[in-house]
Order: C-alpha cells, then sequence, then structure tokens
C-alpha cells in the first residue's frame, strides 16, 4: 500500500514530467518553425542560382519570423528555468500574482489542446505569501486541469486571486460542468493530493451549484 | 494530386506548403481538425499530413473523420513529441514508415509523400 509521501512523490514526478514535456514540446514547434524558415532561405538562395532573383522584402519578412520566434523560445526558456528553481527551497516567499501567471503560462497549451481558454485576474498589488512554492504550483497544476474538465459551453475558465489579512483565496469558476463530474475523478483532487494540501495547509472546497473550485491558502504556511 | 497540411502552427505549415508548392508540390494547409474536415468535405485529398497534437480533434481521430469521408485518403503524421506511444498508435494507423517527428527534412517528407501516394498507385 502506498504511503502519503509516496504518493506525493508520485504525483510530483508526474507533474514534473507532465510540465517538462509540455515546455519541450513548446521549444520542438518553435525550432521546427526555424527550420522551415531556414530552409526557405535556401530555396531562395539555390533559386537564385537558377536565375530567380531574391526579393529583399520576402527576405525581410523571414527574418522578422525568425526573431519572433527566437523571442517566443526566450519566454519558454525563462518559464522553464523559473519554474525549475520553484525547488530550489522548500519554503519561500512568493509574489503569489507571479506565480499564477507562470502556472496559467505552462498550461495554456494543455489548455488549448482541450479548446479551452483560461482568464487570470490578480490583484493590482503583489501578493506576497510564505510556501512551498513548487507544491502550491503541483497544486494549482490539479486544480486547473479538473477545471478544464469541469469548464462550461463557454470554454474559458476564470481565475481570481483574492488577497486577505492572513489567507490567500484562488477561485476556479466558470465551471457549470463540475456537478456531472464523477466524484472519483474529484477526489483526485480533493483527497488523493490531500498530504499535497496539507502540506501547503490549505483548504479546497467546491461549489457545484456555482460551478467553482475555492482553494483557501495561509498567507505564511510558518505560522 | 490533392495534398492537405495540418497543423496548429500557422507559421510552421504555411511555410512548409511554400516550400513544397517550389518543388513543384501543391498542398493546401488550416490550422485545426475543424477547417481539415471543412476542405475535406469541399476537396478530395489523395493524402493528409496531420500533426498529431492539434487541439480539440487529435491528429488519430481527425484521420478516422477525414477517412469516413474518404476511405482511400493516405495519411502521413508529424509529431514535435517522440514519444514511444506516439510512434505505437502512429504505427498502427498509417504504418511505421508514415511517422516523422519535428523538425522534418523536405527531402524526408517528399520521399514519405511519394512512398504513400505510390502504395495508392498514384505519384506526384
Amino acid at each position: 500500500m502506498n504511503t502519503e509521501l509516496d504518493i506525493m512523490s508520485e504525483s510530483s514526478l508526474q507533474f514534473f514530467g507532465n510540465v517538462t514535456a509540455s515546455i519541450s514540446h513548446e521549444i520542438n514547434n518553435v525550432l521546427a518553425i526555424i527550420n522551415e524558415n531556414a530552409g526557405l532561405l535556401e530555396d531562395f538562395i539555390l533559386m537564385e542560382d537558377k536565375g530567380i532573383p531574391i526579393d529583399s522584402a520576402r527576405l525581410k519578412i523571414l527574418a522578422g519570423k525568425i526573431s519572433t520566434q527566437i523571442r517566443r523560445a526566450d519566454n519558454v526558456v525563462k518559464n522553464m528555468n523559473k519554474f525549475a528553481h520553484s525547488v530550489d527551497k522548500s519554503v519561500k516567499r512568493v509574489d503569489l500574482n507571479d506565480l499564477l501567471k507562470l502556472m496559467v503560462t505552462i498550461t495554456n497549451r494543455s489548455a488549448s489542446m482541450r479548446g479551452v481558454s483560461i482568464e487570470l485576474n490578480t490583484p493590482e498589488n503583489p501578493v506576497f505569501i510564505t510556501t512551498n512554492e513548487f507544491f502550491l504550483e503541483n497544486y494549482l497544476w490539479l486544480c486547473l486541469d479538473l477545471a478544464m474538465d469541469a469548464v462550461d459551453e463557454n470554454k474559458s475558465i476564470a481565475v481570481n486571486a483574492e488577497d486577505g489579512k492572513t489567507y490567500v483565496i484562488i477561485r476556479f469558476s466558470r465551471l457549470k460542468g463540475l456537478k456531472d463530474i464523477s466524484e472519483t475523478r474529484v477526489s483526485r483532487v480533493t483527497q488523493r493530493q490531500d498530504g499535497l494540501l496539507r502540506a501547503l495547509k490549505g483548504r479546497l472546497t467546491t461549489d457545484t451549484e456555482r460551478g467553482e473550485i475555492i482553494l483557501i491558502l495561509p498567507k505564511d504556511i510558518n505560522r | 494530386m490533392r495534398i492537405l497540411l495540418v497543423d496548429d502552427e500557422a507559421e510552421l505549415v504555411s511555410t512548409l506548403a511554400e516550400r513544397l508548392e517550389i518543388r513543384g508540390i501543391k498542398a493546401d494547409w488550416v490550422v485545426s481538425g475543424e477547417e481539415a474536415l471543412a476542405r475535406a468535405g469541399k476537396e478530395n485529398y489523395d493524402l493528409a499530413v496531420l500533426d498529431i497534437k492539434i487541439p480539440r480533434i487529435n491528429g488519430i481521430r481527425l484521420k478516422k473523420k477525414l477517412q469516413e469521408k474518404n476511405p482511400n485518403m493516405k495519411f502521413i503524421f508529424m509529431t514535435g513529441h517522440a514519444s514511444e506511444n506516439d510512434f505505437k498508435v502512429c504505427s498502427i494507423e498509417a504504418g511505421p514508415e508514415f511517422y516523422l517527428v519535428k523538425p522534418v527534412d523536405i527531402n524526408t517528407i517528399i520521399k514519405k509523400i511519394n512512398k504513400a501516394l505510390k502504395i495508392s498507385g498514384k505519384k506526384l
């Protein structure tokens, strides 16, 4: 029988693997586009050798396209780096707004595959919380995955962060399908990941009528 | 000879189509499964090059739906993932030789297109 630690380790590894696969897929797509554009440049050169002049305007467009893809890859790598460093310390002070932005960006590819968009609303000012960053990222990923299964016909999830005095609330809404999801599926987040939630000293509730998943976290897990 | 390219990366699929056209191969391109099905409803394609991971309808499901419209259509799968499972599924669906991992070499893809068409007694 699995211990809670085994389950958490398995879940963390699964999460890390999924995120890494998604990021590598994104980078691979960028490389594939650069490859095609570089190939097209070569084609133009070969055509010129056969007497067809190179159109400088086309070259300029191609160079612009390659630069765009390099900027795209740069953002992907920066996010990957941020994510990788989330395991540096078991507990640290993080800006929840930044962390939510990162998780929404990381989840975007899988959301787009499922035809879902994610709208993130965070408070104007930074919301600092002291927590286990990696566990929180893992838990948010699980919540987003569940939310994607429960999203209503508009296929748009709203994620709202609210700043309290000693706690923060993260609300996943527009989930009218929550009532149709089996309890087993919901319990994968609410029960199987109990250890994760306990480590975060958080609380999760689901409101099937309003179509919401509500995650409440302390601002400081050391208190 | 009618070829359809399907990939959610418009930049990739449009450039690939342009490079094929330079080599005398005319190919239409779309960025979603829904668009692919709509196009296949109007045109009689001989071959489709499909990305496995496309939004909403994945490449394997799309292949089945396209085949309902045209049972003789041939398929080549492309993927950014080189996972064992993807390879297994694509091998079953299209044959192991019709599975390409991105970035794709233009000459390799043309060889695969030729091979797939040859099986159905057609050529470029």
